[in-house]
């Protein structure tokens, strides 16, 4: 028992101040929000294109898809006027599928909007949530997961991932959706309490992720139920997510 | 059989084409002597199949490939005299639609159509298959139930079904059905590489990122005549140590949160996320995405990171080795922990089990001694091992290897080779970015790597068309061999014991199903 204590006493009081404080330090290489100066694109080059593992990038449109991009930035790499960079941003969940296109018109992310009056009433305070997995690799459940460490403490804000939908108020989907769990988290979707919230972390759940176009997988959650929140990524940084969640219901201010 | 070593490519003229009941006969013999089935694969040849073994002698570090053809709708089942193929021989018949005959337990794997069109079970053409469903093994009798578990779990976990066979609480058969998280990998690598390829890699199973994108990597350059440069095989060796810290580390807490004590558990699950903060401090990504490509790495260091990265080891290690050391003092911990599914190491030799499983029942099985490649052959790391082959075993052999992949680190990290200032790794230059830089590889060739990841030997076979691109890439995550070690040690447990036996192996569900 004295052990125990020492080791408490050691490891000390670890868990971030955010979003009272600032965010925990981000690593320098962090791979954030997209920045593309279309004034330096040459229409005739498609070289980002054509190395974009995941058709996220139309140099011809002057559009991203936040929803599909994985943030590797093997466009960065091709593109022979240094018009694309990854920015430190680590703020990316939107409320609706189209806000994650950026264009020349749109070229500002609009950030998630808080849930109306009702919703926020009832989960602003406590919001359960049942993870779902569904073809997932095990990236995007880690970073979900790990929102429950010491470190980032999801409880205190009331948000719990619980072991049944019966539980739960909402759904945190990950992965491309597999044909072999389409059924299993339609179930799980029913089986959760009106009125529902879904949350669709990753790439994955939004366009299929790498596995964009295979016929094993459905490859878009809101083809099958509606989504709330969007958080890209392969995977989003634990900040991301939490960002996203905490936004939802109406923690952190819009612009901020 | 045809010899080669890890990392190395060979003409396809050069394998050794044999009869079928000659090729199989040569399998149960090397698999008497102790040699291990790596990989057991088809490949599609006209109407044809064209079979591949890989066989490892670990005591001599080499390895060995040979062929023959399947015509016809079936072949003869060796998997009552090699249990070693039992899940192999399944996965052949459902990727080809053959019935694999005499199989003693013949359902599918990863339930999903074949590459071939072509059926094993004869269901119907254009109905769904749907996972998990037929008939599972039973036990009978008045008072035997069965609990059936998944595929949603009750925490924040991958996909899969478990179906138990109970006498009260004693568990006397579990049979594990996965194939949930089948996402089509191997079809889609077929015609590669292209500017996807290294994204399937970094996603085979997310956790092992590191461990699947080297493999690649080395079957990359043999195929391509080159080698990363020292330095980038060093980065190479530290990213692969810092994910092995990570998820043993992880598990470690996970081990505690199981059996109810639970400062172990906290401590753990913040310093796993510390030690993914590490590679993210080498990559910007926590899992390693984009640090580890053809020919080099993505990323390089410099003297900043250097001094932030060993400094970060001392803190990581001193509050991860204070929070593991918790355990063994605590006699409800070690309760839980000793006699509590048992591996033997017979069964691990029967089944081919790999990884931190398999040494925890005494065996001497880790690629990074047996069949080093990489940096692997200038720095030796120990091998952990245990005999009792318990939950136990499996903890203490993690926390050894937890010691022993710090102090690598630290020592790799200090003598990185190459000036410290001078970027001497090759850059993000290969299949990973596009068609312009796409190498062309050697043609009808087949190369074979493997790797010792956190979970295992993680085995990747590819074999190039007279084009040079991949008629055949074959990836062998090393759950593929563990998850039937899982169903044996649950015989004769506590169904309650389930929990901590699952996250004793803590295997991957979409390594698996691919």
């Amino acid at each position: 028992m004295l052990k125990e204590l020492a080791t408490r006493l050691k490891q000390g009081h670890r868990t971030i101040s955010f979003p009272k404080g600032n965010p925990p330090p981000l690593p320098d290489r962090l791979r954030g929000l997209p920045q593309i100066d279309w004034t330096r694109c040459d229409k005739n080059c498609s070289a980002c294109a054509a190395v974009c593992p995941v058709s996220a990038i139309d140099p011809e449109q002057h559009r991203i898809d936040l929803g599909a991009c994985l943030f590797c930035t093997d466009c960065t790499e091709a593109c022979p006027t240094g018009a694309i960079t990854f920015t430190q941003d680590y703020r990316l969940a939107v409320r609706h599928r189209k806000d994650l296109v950026l264009d020349e018109k749109q070229k500002e992310l609009e950030l998630a909007e808080a849930l109306d009056k009702k919703m926020k009433q009832l989960f602003g305070r406590s919001l359960k949530l049942r993870q779902v997995s569904a073809g997932g690799c095990n990236a995007c459940e880690a970073d979900v997961n790990v929102l429950t460490t010491i470190g980032w403490d999801l409880g205190r804000f009331g948000i719990n991932y619980v072991a049944s939908p019966r539980h739960a108020d909402g759904i945190i989907v990950t992965g491309p959706i597999s044909k072999n769990m389409e059924l299993a988290l339609k179930k799980t979707y029913d089986a959760v309490p009106e009125p529902k919230i879904v949350i669709a972390v990753g790439s994955c759940p939004i366009t299929g992720g790498p596995y964009r176009h295979h016929p094993e997988v459905v490859g878009s959650l809101d083809s099958i139920v509606p989504v709330d929140l969007y958080i890209p990524g392969c995977p989003p940084h634990p900040l991301t997510i939490l960002d996203g969640l905490l936004r939802l219901l109406g923690r952190i201010e819009k612009q901020r | 059989m045809k010899e080669l070593s890890n990392g190395q490519s060979i003409a396809l003229a050069d394998i050794p084409f044999y009869t079928y009941s000659a090729f199989t006969d040569a399998i149960i013999t090397a698999v008497a002597k102790g040699r291990r089935i790596n990989a057991f694969f088809g490949m599609p040849q006209g109407n044809a199949v064209e079979v591949f073994v890989i066989l490892s002698d670990d005591d001599r570090g080499r390895l060995f490939v040979g062929r023959s053809v399947l015509e016809g709708d079936s072949f003869p089942s060796i998997t009552s005299q090699c249990p070693q193929m039992h899940l192999f021989e399944r996965e052949l018949a459902e990727q080809f639609g053959l019935k694999a005959e005499g199989h003693p337990w013949f359902k599918p794997v990863r339930y999903t159509p074949s590459f071939t069109g072509k059926d094993a079970w004869d269901r119907p053409k254009g109905e769904p298959i749907l996972p998990a469903v037929g008939d599972f093994y039973k036990v009978e009798g008045e008072q035997i139930h069965e609990v059936a578990v998944g595929p949603v779990h009750a925490g924040v976990i991958e996909p899969g079904h478990f179906r138990f066979q109970c006498y009260g609480e004693e568990v006397y058969h579990l049979e594990i059905a996965l194939g949930f998280q089948h996402r089509g990998v191997e079809r889609a690598l077929i015609g590669g590489p292209n500017q996807r390829t290294i994204h399937y890699m970094e996603t085979l199973a997310g956790d092992t990122t590191v461990g699947h994108t080297t493999s690649y990597s080395q079957i990359i350059e043999a195929l391509t005549d080159q080698e990363a440069s020292p330095r980038a095989q060093a980065l190479r060796g530290i990213a692969l140590e810092l994910e092995r810290l990570a998820n043993h580390i992880g598990d470690m807490g996970a081990l505690s949160g199981d059996v109810g004590f639970l400062p172990t558990m906290s401590f753990c699950g913040r310093i796993r996320g510390e030690v993914l903060n590490m590679t993210a401090l080498l990559c910007g990504n926590r899992f390693g995405r984009g640090l580890i490509t053809p020919r080099g790495t993505g990323f390089d260091m410099d003297a900043d990171r250097t001094a932030e990265l060993l400094k970060r080891l001392a803190i990581n290690e001193r509050d991860a080795l204070d929070a593991i050391n918790l355990l063994w003092d605590n006699q409800s911990v070690m309760a839980r922990f000793e006699d509590t599914g048992p591996l033997q190491q017979e069964q691990a030799r029967d089944l081919g089990i790999v990884g931190p499983a398999a040494r925890a029942t005494g065996l001497v099985r880790d690629v990074r001694f047996t069949h080093p490649a990489g940096i692997y052959r200038f720095a030796q790391i120990p091998v952990a091992t245990y005999s009792s082959g318990d939950v136990f075993a499996r903890a203490y052999v993690r926390f050894m290897e937890i010691q022993r992949s710090f102090a690598f680190i630290r020592d790799q990290v200090q003598n990185l080779p190459g000036h410290i200032d001078e970027p001497a790794v090759a850059g993000k230059a290969g299949p990973a970015s596009g068609k312009a830089q796409l190498p062309s590889l050697k043609p009808k060739q087949l190369a074979a790597a493997l790797n010792e990841g956190w979970r295992g030997e993680i085995c990747h076979v590819a074999i190039t068309d007279d084009t040079g691109h991949f008629a055949r890439y074959k990836v062998v995550d090393p759950s593929f061999h563990n998850w039937t070690a899982l169903a044996m040690v649950l015989r004769n447990q506590e169904i309650s014991d389930f929990p901590l036996c699952n996250k004793s192996f803590n295997l991957s569900y979409c390594g698996h199903d691919l």
